[in-house]
This record gives structure tokens, C-alpha cells and sequence, in this order.
């Protein structure tokens, strides 16, 4: 890839500058700052009970729920986000700057206020909780679908941007290429677009999976606290805090180790490396 | 694009932390010397309550400031036992005092409290008493069994030998009482002082004496506090006549004697 070829050089560039002193102590800091709190998780983690404790059916119950909440939120994402960022990278309309902002609005929004804001639209007397109640007799609040869509709201902006940077960035000439050869819509995009923005759609795909595993505010206040029904993995993180530190931690871990995975896993398109 | 946004968001989120460091001029900086402040950590069903004896304290001790960490007993006996700068700690239970037992003075048994039934306002499912939250048809709230709140209902329930299917088990006693004022659940079981800080938005359904848990509230010093005698001072206020009072008007019922 010439875009790769490009960054590597550009990293030799600045190896060859040297690194200021301005800019090393104050960037050394900053990592000590970052590292430091996930030393303290793994100093404090009761290895030798670690597979116990991962083993409660307490913990089983909030992992299996955490994963199925997890992919709903990140199917449902997929389903309308898509499209929506198609939509905003693509055509030009009315509002699509506010579009845009209010897309984007659930990742800068504390996820509470966004548990408040569900409740009171989606609620048993909400906006459009009720008409949902009386209509379908459908309650949100306290159900697995409830915990899936507190999810979905906060991290789907996370796919939505990333489509739409990746089909901004993307050269249409290919597409315009394969209209001129007589492909029809579908097959342009199935066979040019789709495979050209597939590592932006991978990496929001990722983000809003790891978003949604860890959400938590806008889960326990819409969705309320059942084990089994809705206190996914963060949930039952927060309540074990209230009587067992060392299940807290456990069960911390795992979290920490989905988001090292989903880093990891991203890293050629975040952190080239030479 | 995506850097156009990081841009915007970059500077949404700095415009944020000035509007919060703006709004909090009137809180003591956190560079002012330990002697004219004392930290308070106090169980959250006391927000009220402190809060209004926090400027009396003030005003009696020469201007010594009183910053409030009202939250769940147990995260709070946590929070202390991780080192916390905590000079005082009010518990609304033993369990979470006795957890730092080590790390504070004596402690004294300063206030208790009672389990209501909180129903929405007017009472509209007609409940009477516990038995009725056993009904399939009611969406019931309780507390996690994790907190104190939480676990006082499940002795009252298990005494009266009552099966209650929560729909959620919230994590502090307060969001059952927002679940319920919100129309999202029916009943929930909380301190009678919950049921007079709701107001306006939620009734209290009384549980008969015989079925009801008493919930103790002890009070200690924290030995690593940095101004043990300010701390005392507080403890002494909260024990006083005046303190009393101030908690019998939030609901609060003397200690136990016994």
C-alpha cells in the first residue's frame, strides 16, 4: 500500500529530528499516568482464585448476558447506522450538519444523562414509551431489549463516524469505474465499495462492540439491574464493588482484556507499525 | 472529516471542563490547607439530612468547611479502606462500618430508620402491604442485595415469608425511589426517609411493626483523617440535640435504645 509506504517514511523523518526534551517529559507523564491505574488492577487481581471467581455462575450469567446485549447493540447499529453514515457522506441534504452533530451527540453526552433521556422518551410513560405500551403493550425499562438498545444508543455513533470517514476518504473513480463496465448499484457496491471501506466498517465495528460492552450509565439507569436480564458485565463490576473487591477486580480483568483484544486487533489501521 | 470532528469534540469537551471548573468557585480548592476542612463520608439515604447540618457546623467552628461524599455505605467503607482522605464516617448499616472497624475510632449509633413500601403518588395499584408485592402483575424495585437498602427488604420479605420477583434490583435506594416517582415500577421497598425526600412524586405504604427492619446508623472518626478534633466536633453535632433534630425533621427515628 502507498499510503503505508508514505506514513513509514514519515516516521523516519521525525526518528531522524530527535525526540525534544519539552516534549519527552511531559509525554513520559502522560503514559505513567495511563499505565499506572491498569498496574494497580493487575497488582491487586487474585490470580490463583482467578478461574474461580471467573466461574461463578454470578460472573457466567453477566458474560453471556454482556455478549448477547453486546451484538444486539452492534447489530442494530449496522442495521440502521450504515445507512445512516451512506447518507451523510454521500448526499447532500437539508440539516445534515445537524444530523451529523446529533449523531455524534451520545459519545460527548455523559451516558447517565443518555439513560435519563431513554427513560423519559422510551419509559412506561415516555414519548414514545407509552404509545408503545398501549398500542404493542411493549415496556423497554427492565428488559434485555431495553439494556440492547441503552447500548446501541451510546455506541453507535462510534460506527456511524467511522463508516463515514472511511467513505470519504475513498477513492470514487473505482466506482464510477464500475458504472461505466455496466455494473448496476448493488453490484458496485458489493464488489467496489464494500471491499474498499471494509476496514473502516471492521474498525467501527470493533469500536462500537467495545463500546457497548462497557457501557454502564445509560444501561443501569434505563434498564435497571437483573442478573440475568439486564446487569451485564460493567453492571455487576459496580455491584460486586459494594461486597467483593476481589470479584470486582476478576471480573475487571475481563473487561480489560476484550478492550487490549479489540486494540490489538485494530492496531494495523490505528498504529502502523514499520 | 473524522479529524473535523475530533476538532469540534476536542473543543466541546474543554468548553465542559471550564463550565465545571467555573461552576465550582464557591467549593473550598482542593490547595487549602487540611486545617479548615473536614471530609464527611455519609450514606446516601443522609444527603438531605447532612447537608443541611453541613453550614450549621460551619458556622459553629469558625468557618471549618464540610465537603460531603454521600453514596452507598459499602462503597464508601471501600472507598476508606483504599485509603479515601475520609475525616468522618456515617454508615447506614453495621456491616459497612464493621468493614473499616480497624481503621476508626469507636463508633456510635447516632440515628435509625425504617422500611416503607413506596407506591407512586395517590397509590393507584392499591397497595396495602407487603403481601401485595408478591403479585405477578406488579413491577416491583428493590434495592440490590449488594447494598444495604437492598439487603434490610430481603429480611422483611424473608421474615413475612413473601416471594417477590424484582424486575431490577437498583443500585442505590434513591433510584428505587426515582423508578418508581419516573411511573417505570409500582413498588419498591425503601427507608421511610426516602419516602419523605420523594415529595410530591411518591407515597409511603407502611409496613407493621412486626414485619418492619430497623436499620442502624453508626457514626466514627477515621483515625487517618487529618483533623481528628474538627472530626470529633462533627461526630459531637450529629449526637447533639440540634443534630437530632435535624434528622427527626428528614424522618430519621432516635437509635434504638436498648
Amino acid at each position: 500500500m502507498t499510503g503505508t509506504a508514505r506514513r513509514r517514511r514519515r516516521r523516519a523523518a521525525t526518528a531522524r529530528a530527535g525526540a525534544p526534551i519539552l516534549l519527552v517529559v511531559p509525554a513520559v507523564l502522560a503514559v505513567v499516568f495511563l499505565a499506572i491505574p491498569l498496574l494497580g488492577l493487575l497488582g491487586q487481581t487474585p490470580w490463583r482464585n482467578l478461574a474461580a471467581e471467573l466461574a461463578a455462575p454470578k460472573v457466567q450469567t453477566a458474560l453471556r448476558l454482556s455478549l448477547v446485549c453486546s451484538l444486539g447493540a452492534v447489530a442494530i447499529s449496522i442495521l440502521v447506522g450504515v445507512p445512516l453514515a451512506f447518507l451523510l457522506a454521500r448526499v447532500e441534504f437539508p440539516g445534515r450538519n445537524l444530523v451529523r452533530a446529533l449523531t455524534t451527540l451520545p459519545m460527548v453526552l455523559p451516558p447517565v444523562v443518555g439513560g435519563v433521556a431513554l427513560l423519559l422518551a422510551f419509559g412506561r410513560r415516555g414519548l414514545a414509551g407509552q404509545w408503545l405500551d398501549r398500542a404493542f403493550g411493549i415496556t423497554l425499562p427492565f428488559t434485555t431489549a431495553g439494556a440492547i438498545l441503552a447500548e446501541a444508543f451510546v455506541a453507535m455513533p462510534f460506527l456511524v463516524i467511522t463508516t463515514e470517514a472511511g467513505l470519504r476518504a475513498m477513492d470514487r473513480r473505482f466506482e464510477d469505474a464500475a458504472t461505466t463496465l455496466g455494473a448496476g448499484r448493488w453490484t458496485t457496491f458489493r464488489r467496489v465499495t464494500l471491499p474498499l471501506i471494509a476496514p473502516s466498517l471492521g474498525a467501527g465495528v470493533a469500536l462500537c462492540w467495545a463500546r457497548a460492552l462497557g457501557e454502564f450509565g445509560a444501561t443501569i439507569t434505563f434498564a435497571g439491574n437483573l442478573p440475568g436480564t439486564t446487569q451485564t458485565m460493567p453492571l455487576a463490576v459496580y455491584l460486586a464493588l459494594e461486597n467483593d473487591l476481589q470479584a470486582a477486580i476478576a471480573l475487571s480483568l475481563v473487561l480489560l482484556v476484550v478492550s487490549l483484544a479489540v486494540l490489538i486487533g485494530l492496531r494495523d489501521r490505528w498504529f502502523p507499525t514499520a | 472529516m473524522l479529524r473535523s470532528w475530533i476538532r469540534s469534540a476536542v473543543a466541546l469537551l474543554v468548553a465542559a471542563m471550564l463550565a465545571a471548573a467555573c461552576g465550582s468557585d464557591d467549593q473550598p480548592s482542593a490547595g487549602s490547607s487540611a486545617s479548615t476542612e473536614i471530609k464527611v463520608f455519609a450514606a446516601a439515604s443522609l444527603t438531605a439530612a447532612f447537608s443541611e447540618l453541613g453550614p450549621q457546623f460551619t458556622a459553629a467552628n469558625g468557618g471549618t468547611k464540610v465537603t460531603f461524599n454521600f453514596a452507598g455505605s459499602q462503597a464508601l467503607a471501600t472507598q476508606i479502606q483504599q485509603g479515601a482522605p475520609a475525616d468522618v464516617f456515617a454508615s447506614a448499616d453495621t456491616t459497612s462500618m464493621d468493614k473499616v472497624k480497624d481503621l476508626v475510632g469507636t463508633p456510635q449509633v447516632f440515628a435509625s430508620n425504617q422500611l416503607q413500601i413506596v407506591v407512586e403518588k395517590g397509590n393507584p395499584k392499591g397497595v396495602k402491604g407487603l403481601g401485595d408485592l408478591a403479585s405477578a402483575d406488579l413491577k416491583v424495585v428493590l434495592a440490590a442485595p449488594e447494598v444495604p437498602a437492598g439487603r434490610y427488604a430481603q429480611q422483611a420479605l424473608d421474615q413475612a415469608g413473601i416471594i417477590v420477583k424484582p424486575v431490577s434490583q437498583e443500585d442505590s435506594v434513591k433510584a428505587v425511589v426515582t423508578k418508581v416517582s419516573l411511573g417505570e415500577a409500582d413498588a419498591g421497598i425503601v427507608y421511610t426517609t426516602d419516602v419523605t425526600a420523594g415529595g410530591d412524586t411518591v407515597d409511603g405504604v407502611d409496613i407493621p411493626a412486626v414485619q418492619n427492619v430497623t436499620a442502624t446508623y453508626p457514626i466514627a472518626t477515621v483515625k487517618a483523617g487529618s483533623n481528628q478534633a474538627k472530626a470529633q466536633a462533627f461526630m459531637d453535632l450529629v449526637l447533639s440535640s440540634q443534630g437530632q433534630q435535624v434528622l427527626e425533621s428528614y424522618g430519621f427515628l432516635p437509635p434504638p435504645t436498648s
